[in-house]
């Protein structure tokens, strides 16, 4: 009798926890489809802003620089706000994700950085007033190990420099 | 910063028996039957006990030298240190002359035995290797230097006895250059940090106001390379860890990373990142001259000389993913030598010129491996969720490297370690640190 019990209540925990899993593998799924277009992010839970509709990030593929339909959208807003506001000069921080070598993810850091410096300077922003610099995966804004976080710190961000 | 204690060893051979001898360990291949080995604590009179508490506030120095003995050669994976507690024969009496019957009884088939003295605050040690089997001594060695330098006499006979029963090189007699890491993944704190190969002696270089990444020792010379953000410019800066003394490593317009010194220790190697684009650059550390190396629209980065200074292996993303390349070392003969599925990164020579260790990446794993110097034959040694940058012993039988968990979404988990393995593939262990620690870098052999 009681190995009978404690069968069912071992048959029951099974089933509560695949229930929990089904839930949880849901969740996580519908999540990611809404903020990632492939694997670019494209929500807005870690962006910033330079000014009122100036949001301050771009977000990039795995192993890539090339600037999206939206990211090339945000900087063209970044080239505005720099041109209304010529006294600011703009770092550009480049990022990658934790799932690469770190020599590697350094120079893809400083690849990144200069694919949004060079979109700013075709919008006529002087090349002196921004500078770059590459933080490599050491400088990630979310510290989780899946898909969505990567996401999110494969980035540039222009930052104010004075 | 750190004082390196000079020290003087006055090796007197006095019996050295080359003739002969049964046990020998064969280290090319993966060892399951590690040789069974008795280290007997080395014997110190009680004379020599009260100044060993004075000097070092250690009573029995000796014993504690052939916990360091045994500590070593355990972890080599090769030998199999017998428990103490089995031992018949008293350590002054076994130094003289073992009762090798006593010996073979615990299956013993070598033994360490020894004598220290601290006297006028010099440390005597003399140690034995014997062949018990064979019922005859295979070495003997004296030697003589300062008393806070204990750990280090056990380093060099673990080292003597390593070359002696394998007939190469050992690397106990070594340390280990690594970052140490605290704080959360979002704002980690860096520090370089510097310790023996059995993690005693750790030693902080730097305070951990400035990211540090990547130190690599100088093959010849107590010199490490390293990059640091000092003041928000990431430069490769030159550090003397006997003194101190810090510079920057010459004035590009842009970061200056991966640095790595050549074989003679006469140059550093490395990336310089200029408009999105990374080259490989040498810089003389003598007159300063700075020559390029590689010239492509791609990234090159990971750069490390072949040990005669002819070759260089890099990584680079010209054919769209990371792979690893070599050409001579004035540039010329560019050729790709990795052709596996996945992406390949960190190439690093073996100090021996046959292999190149490197980490790939491949379906969301990563493995440490070892591939010859064109291509061919490719071992994976390790795999794991992360694991990267790869550093030889001197003697390039072992390899050590980092190692990171999975965090869950809030970043808890996350962990960053050292790890060893042989280049068989087995002994794979973690290395201990104070902290957490990554991008660690294994010295050349302190004495020879």
């Amino acid at each position: 009798m009681n190995f009978s019990k404690s069968f069912r209540n071992t048959f029951l925990v099974i089933l509560l926890s695949l229930i929990v899993s089904a839930c949880a593998t849901k969740k996580t799924t519908t999540t990611v489809e809404g903020q990632m277009q492939g694997d670019v992010y494209t929500g807005t839970d870690t962006v910033k802003y330079l000014a009122d509709g100036v949001p301050d990030r771009v977000f990039f593929a795995t192993n890539e620089s090339i600037l999206t339909t939206k990211s090339r959208d945000t900087l063209r807003k970044q080239a505005n706000w720099l041109r209304e506001n010529s006294s600011i000069n703009v770092v550009v921080e480049g990022h990658a994700d934790e799932r690469g070598t770190r020599e590697y993810n350094l120079a893809l850091g400083e690849r990144r950085a200069n694919a949004a410096k060079d979109y700013l300077i075709t919008y006529g922003i002087s090349a002196d007033r921004i500078s770059v610099i590459s933080y490599g995966k050491e400088r990630p804004v979310d510290s989780g190990s899946n898909p969505l976080s990567w996401s999110k710190n494969r980035r540039s961000v222009t930052v104010k420099a004075n | 910063m750190i004082k390196i204690l000079k020290i003087i060893f006055l090796i007197v051979l006095f019996s050295t028996n080359k003739a002969y001898s049964m046990i020998e360990i064969d280290i090319t291949r993966g060892n399951l039957d590690p040789l069974p080995i008795a280290v007997s604590p080395l014997f110190q009179d009680d004379k020599s006990k009260k100044n060993s508490i004075n000097e070092i506030k250690t009573e029995n120095v000796g014993s504690e030298i052939s916990l360091v003995v045994e500590n070593n050669l355990k972890t080599s994976g090769l030998f199999n240190p017998l428990s103490k507690e089995a031992f018949l024969q008293k350590p002054d009496i076994a130094h003289l002359k073992p009762r090798f019957e006593d010996w073979a009884l615990i299956k013993a088939q070598a033994l360490i035995t020894g004598k220290v003295t601290i006297e006028d605050k010099k440390l005597k040690v003399e140690f034995r290797l014997w062949d018990i089997l064979a019922g005859r001594e295979m070495m003997a060695l004296a030697f003589t230097t300062v008393p806070s330098n204990w750990r280090r006499v056990g380093h060099i006979i673990s080292d003597k006895v390593y070359e002696r029963l394998t007939g190469e090189k050992g690397y106990f007699d070594t340390r280990i250059i690594y970052v140490s890491e605290e704080g959360p993944k979002t704002a980690r704190v860096k520090k370089l940090a510097i310790m023996d190969q059995d993690g005693f002696n750790t030693k902080y270089l730097t305070l951990g106001n400035e990211l540090v990444l990547t130190p690599r020792f100088n093959p010849t010379s107590q010199m490490v390379t390293y990059l640091s953000y000092f003041k928000n410019l990431p430069r490769v800066y030159l550090l003397d860890i006997e003194t101190g003394t810090q510079e920057v490593v010459g004035d590009f317009p842009g970061m200056t990373f991966a640095p790595r010194f050549s074989p003679d220790g006469k140059k550093i190697i490395m990336s310089f990142a200029k408009d999105g684009n990374s080259d490989i650059y040498t810089m003389d550390l003598e007159n300063r001259i700075v020559e390029r190396i590689t010239n492509h629209p791609s990234i090159d980065t990971s750069p490390s000389y072949s040990p005669d200074n002819r070759f260089i292996t890099f990584n680079s993303d010209r054919s769209g993913f990371q792979q690893i390349y070599v050409m001579k070392s004035d540039g010329s003969n560019v050729k790709r030598i990795s052709f596996g599925k996945g992406l390949y990164g960190t190439p690093v020579w073996s100090p021996r010129g046959d292999l190149i260790a490197f980490t790939k990446l491949h379906k969301g794993k990563f493995y440490i491996g070892v591939m010859r110097t064109d291509g061919s034959g490719e071992r994976l040694l390790t795999e794991n969720y992360y694991q990267e940058a790869p550093s030889w012993s001197p003697n390039g039988r072992v390899l050590i490297f980092y190692r990171e968990t999975k965090s869950n979404d809030k970043g808890e988990g996350f962990s960053a370690k050292l790890w060893s393995i042989d280049l068989t593939g087995y002994n794979e262990r973690q290395v201990q640190t104070e902290t957490d620690a990554s991008d660690p870098s294994w010295s050349s052999l302190l004495s020879n």
